[in-house]
This record gives structure tokens, C-alpha cells and sequence, in this order.
């Protein structure tokens, strides 16, 4: 198997494995966690250097500024090793490292507490420039909902990113056009997305943010002195049908026929 | 009579003197270098000083960003605007994860006094109280906030600080030691007992020298730390003064010093409580001695309200 559709095998099963623990727990944010799951696995296994495992100074990071979108971040923990299988079935359980959303205090593996919009872009802002500071080549990823963008803090991030001139610094912009309320552009538009990151001095590409291949290329891209923004064009709820672009599946947990077709269109078998 | 310095001062010449020794400490500043006194530690260490400009909530961030990759960030702006505008940062990205970030609030209370109550921070012992994981200092002088940057980085975990634009007089010195969470007192007494924070010290001991002269022994217990507080020391020194109190503190009535206190006593039989603080007001520009008279900051009301507890 060649290494596109290695990734592409794996993409789907760590979708199985989050509807596995959302259906578990009964809550959950599927729609989000499907639309980055492409671009999170190019990142686990294929782009950034781990391989000092999840507590090595010289790691890259990643932050998952979309917080709500973590059971397909755990999922990635879980098949890696850096957390316990048996954490599998405890999502948003009393006492699990599985939060509702994710807490490194309690999750190894996980580089940044996120959840309240915005943050995890200002702080992987930071741990940009200290890694700078320390002289260190390792790299911060950072994946931030097209929503989230509504925070004035990330504006303030993206001002200072390019201010410190941040090449080891990549925003990729969940762009799937929804959030909680409706439509982006409707709620409160964002309108030439492109044209808002190149003025703040950051170096953009626009790519089909489920197309593994150009995922790794564009992730690979360092442009000097500059940090990087990667917009990804994403379908919410991407991999099963009925979700793809349907505001409801933001929160929604499918229910009878509905959970054996997710399981069918993404190549595997219900486990429950 | 040693000069009149400010705990914003003493704090930032306390922490460049450390930071000649250790390489990781860092100062974030947004803008306001000159007025929370890391100026002086741009100038000695300008690479190890970031400005992320006028941007409170992204100073905070990007300290939670430094820290989380090894650095000792130390963050300042106005009380005000980083423990008010930085609040939800430093709840979410720095105290519920527990990160290393230092917190440096300066222009506390109405001592601010020209810029007005926009600028007078007077919230921002209770919200950072408020806040789990989270330690609150309250230095009383230049030395003791000088060596309170010492107490800061030995300590692992997210603090805040509160420091005072106004020159007040000294009251300890640099050989006195700072125990994290303990109460430390400066005048022995057994009729009163005048518990006081910040610059509120420096009045506190006025007004007991004030009470001697009237036949009343004053004791005078300065909290520095205002999170973890001392339960154990504020009892003992309360119930050895017959249980008569008088909380000082340079801050709104509600959430600070006083009612952290209050807290403490309240399963006790016999106190009687007053407090000296800004009651739940806004201030305003002025001079600083008019405010003070104004907002009733003054040993002549410690006096008063010592007499008040103990004639109850």
C-alpha cells in the first residue's frame, strides 16, 4: 500500500474509533472532529517529528485550538500509545483523560488545554516564539475552526505571529463554512479569508483540506521569516453521507440504521 | 527615614537581579513597560523582553505558550487590563492546566489616582482569588516585592502579583524572610489586631503608632500572600487581641482581603470585625492624597475603626 492510501486507511479508521467513543459517551462533537480528520492524520503520521514520543523537548507540537473536535485527537493518542487503551471507553467520563474538551494536565500527549475559542492559537503563538527562543527547530501546528475566527484574540495572535517573523508556525484554518449557529458567512461573514491572513503577514495556501497528499505537501512548506497559513477547505461531517454538511451533525449522535451506515461508509464494522 | 519606593519597582529590580542568574526568565509586557516597571529589565535583557503590544488577552496567551515550552514568563500590564481583560486566559490557557506563568499586575487601588477609575484596579484581588490553582501576593513594600520575584520562581505554577504605582516607606527589609502562605507580623499588640495588605501596611503601623499614644497595643499582621491565606496565623493573632479586627486593604470591600478574612473568623465566638476599603465604588482622578482622604485610605480611619471594634 503506498503512503496516500496508507493515510487515507488510517483517516477513516481514527473516524470509527471517535464514533466509537461519542456513541459510547452519548455526547460529542462529530462534524468537526470528521472534517480535520485528513489533516490530523497527515500531521500524526506522516508530517511532525514525535518520534521522541509525546514528552521529548525537541517534539513538534500540535494544538487543537477547535478544542470541541478532540475525540478525533484522542483517538490519535490512543493509537499511538500515549495514552492507555482502556481510556477508549471514557470520554467526558468523571475522573477520565478524555475531558470534553482537552486538558494536559490530565492527557498526556496533549501540547495545549484548549476549549475556549481562540486561545490555543495565541498560545501556540507562544510556543512558537519560545521554541524560537531556545534555539530549537521544532515546529507548532496549530488547527483553528473557520468559527473560532470570530475571536478578536486570534487577530491579536495572528498580528504578533507575523511581528516575530514565526517561520515554525502553521495555522490550518478548518474551513467548513459552519459553526454552532449556521453558516459562517451568514452569522458573521469572513468573507476573502485569504486576502484577512495575507494582510496580517502570514504566507497562505488554499488547499481540499481531504486531500492527503496535498495536506502533507502544503504542511511541509516553510516560507522564511513568515509564518504559515494553510486554509483547508473542508466538508463538516466529511466520510459519512448524511453528516456531510449538515449544521445538526455539529453535536448530534446518530442513532439506529444511522450509526451501522456511518460504520458501512467508512470501510468498517460496527464495534459496539 | 529610608526614601519612599514603589512595590512596582522592587519587583522588577528584584527579578532582574534574578534573571542575571537564571536564563529562563522571561518579561511580557503589552505596551505599558514604563508604567509596570519591566522597562528596566528590556533595557538589561532585551532579548529575553517580549511586547506583544497593546493586547492583554494575547500577553497572556503567549506567556502560557512561553512557559509550556520550558520559559518562565513573567506578564505585566495595568491590574486592570490583565487580570480584567486577561481574566478567561488565565482561567482556561494558565491556572485549569496548571502552567507556569507569572502574573504582574501594577497600578493597583485608587494610588493609580490621575488616570482615573478606568485605570484603578480595585477587582483584582477577588477575580484572581477567585480562580483554583491560582497564588496571590500582595507585597506591602520595595524590599518585600523585591524579594518576592525570588518566591515567584521558585514556586511551580501560575501566580499573580499585585503592585502599587504610589511610593510608600519601608517596613521590612531584604533580610526579612517571606514564607509563602504565612501571615508576618510587624507590631506586637494584644488590644487589636490591624490586619493589612499592600501599601495598606505602611498605614497600618501609622495607626498603631497612633493607638500607642492613646493607650491601645496594636498588633499589626501584614498578609503578603492573599492566596493560600493564612487561616492558621489570622486566627491565632485575632483571638489573641480579644478577637478585635480591623482589615485594611487598598481594594473594592468585596472579594479581597476583607471578606477572605471574614471567612476565616466567621466560626469563631466574640469578634468584632471592621474593614478599611474601598466600598463598593468607583474611583476617579485626583491627587493621590485627596483620593485617599476621600476614599477614607487613611490611618485616621484605621484608628477610628479600631476604636469602633474595640469600644463594641
Amino acid at each position: 500500500m503506498n503512503t496516500i492510501d496508507r493515510l487515507k486507511k488510517k483517516a477513516d479508521q481514527l473516524r470509527m474509533d471517535t464514533l466509537d467513543m461519542i456513541l459510547e459517551a452519548g455526547s460529542g462533537h462529530i462534524g468537526g472532529s470528521f472534517s480535520i480528520a485528513d489533516i490530523i492524520t497527515s500531521l500524526y503520521y506522516d508530517v511532525m517529528d514525535i518520534t521522541g514520543g509525546p514528552h521529548d523537548e525537541d517534539r513538534d507540537r500540535f494544538v487543537l485550538s477547535k478544542g470541541h473536535a478532540n475525540p478525533i485527537l484522542y483517538a490519535v493518542l490512543l493509537d499511538k500509545g500515549f495514552v492507555p487503551k482502556d481510556a477508549k471507553g471514557t470520554l467526558r467520563q468523571f475522573g477520565s483523560p478524555f475531558q470534553g474538551h482537552p486538558d494536559s494536565s490530565v492527557c498526556p500527549g496533549i501540547d495545549c488545554t484548549t476549549g475556549s475559542l481562540g486561545q490555543g492559537i495565541s498560545v501556540g503563538t507562544g510556543m512558537a516564539l519560545g521554541l524560537k527562543k531556545l534555539g530549537k527547530d521544532s515546529r507548532v501546528f496549530v488547527v483553528a475552526g473557520d468559527g473560532e475566527l470570530n475571536e478578536g484574540l486570534c487577530w491579536e495572535a495572528f498580528m504578533a505571529a507575523s511581528n516575530f517573523q514565526l517561520d515554525n508556525l502553521t495555522i490550518i484554518i478548518d474551513r467548513n463554512m459552519l459553526q454552532l449557529g449556521g453558516h459562517t458567512e451568514d452569522l458573521m461573514k469572513l468573507g476573502d479569508l485569504k486576502a484577512k491572513m495575507e494582510s496580517f503577514g502570514f504566507a497562505v495556501d488554499e488547499i481540499d483540506g481531504h486531500d492527503i497528499g496535498s495536506i502533507g505537501s502544503t504542511l511541509r512548506k516553510k516560507y522564511p521569516d513568515t509564518p504559515h497559513c494553510i486554509i483547508a477547505k473542508t466538508i463538516k461531517g466529511k466520510g459519512v453521507s448524511y453528516m456531510e454538511n449538515n449544521p445538526s451533525w455539529h453535536g448530534g449522535i446518530p442513532k439506529g440504521e444511522e450509526v451501522a451506515q456511518a460504520y458501512k461508509e467508512l470501510g468498517g464494522t460496527c464495534h459496539g | 527615614m529610608a526614601d519612599k519606593k514603589a512595590t512596582r519597582h522592587g519587583f522588577y529590580d528584584g527579578l532582574v537581579n534574578l534573571a542575571r542568574k537564571h536564563h529562563d526568565i522571561y518579561a511580557v509586557d503589552a505596551d505599558l513597560g514604563s508604567a509596570t516597571g519591566s522597562s528596566i529589565f528590556q533595557k538589561e535583557f532585551p532579548d529575553r523582553y517580549i511586547d506583544v503590544g497593546i493586547a492583554e488577552q494575547n500577553l497572556v496567551g503567549i506567556s502560557a505558550g512561553l512557559a509550556r515550552v520550558g520559559l518562565v514568563p513573567f506578564c505585566s500590564s495595568m491590574a486592570v487590563f490583565v487580570a480584567g481583560r486577561g481574566f478567561e486566559i488565565i482561567r482556561n490557557a494558565v491556572a485549569y492546566s496548571r502552567i507556569n506563568v507569572k502574573i504582574v499586575g501594577s497600578h493597583t487601588g485608587i494610588t493609580a489616582a490621575g488616570d482615573g477609575g478606568s485605570h484603578q484596579a480595585i477587582a483584582d484581588m477577588a477575580a484572581m482569588r477567585a480562580i483554583p490553582n491560582m497564588v496571590v501576593l500582595s507585597p506591602c513594600d520595595y524590599f518585600q516585592a523585591a524579594k518576592m520575584a525570588e518566591l515567584m520562581y521558585a514556586h511551580q505554577g501560575p501566580m499573580y502579583i499585585r503592585t502599587s504605582r504610589e511610593p510608600v516607606e519601608a517596613v521590612t527589609s531584604l533580610d526579612d524572610e517571606i514564607v509563602l502562605g504565612k501571615a508576618q507580623q510587624l507590631c506586637d499588640g494584644k488590644d487589636v489586631c490591624i490586619i493589612a495588605t499592600g501599601m495598606m501596611t505602611v498605614l497600618a503601623i501609622e495607626a498603631a503608632k497612633a493607638l500607642h499614644e492613646e493607650g491601645i497595643e496594636a498588633k499589626v499582621v501584614n498578609i503578603h500572600t492573599i492566596k493560600p491565606l493564612d487561616a492558621i496565623g489570622i486566627k491565632e493573632a485575632v483571638l489573641s487581641c480579644k478577637g478585635r479586627v480591623v482589615v485594611c486593604e487598598e481594594a473594592n470591600m468585596f472579594g479581597g482581603l476583607s471578606e477572605g478574612v471574614a471567612s476565616i473568623l466567621v466560626e469563631e465566638d466574640g469578634i468584632r470585625f471592621a474593614w478599611v476599603a474601598i466600598e463598593d465604588r468607583f474611583g476617579q482622578s485626583g491627587a493621590t492624597s485627596v483620593l485617599l482622604g476621600a476614599y477614607g485610605i487613611t490611618k485616621e480611619n484605621i484608628v477610628r475603626k479600631a476604636w469602633s471594634v474595640i469600644q463594641r
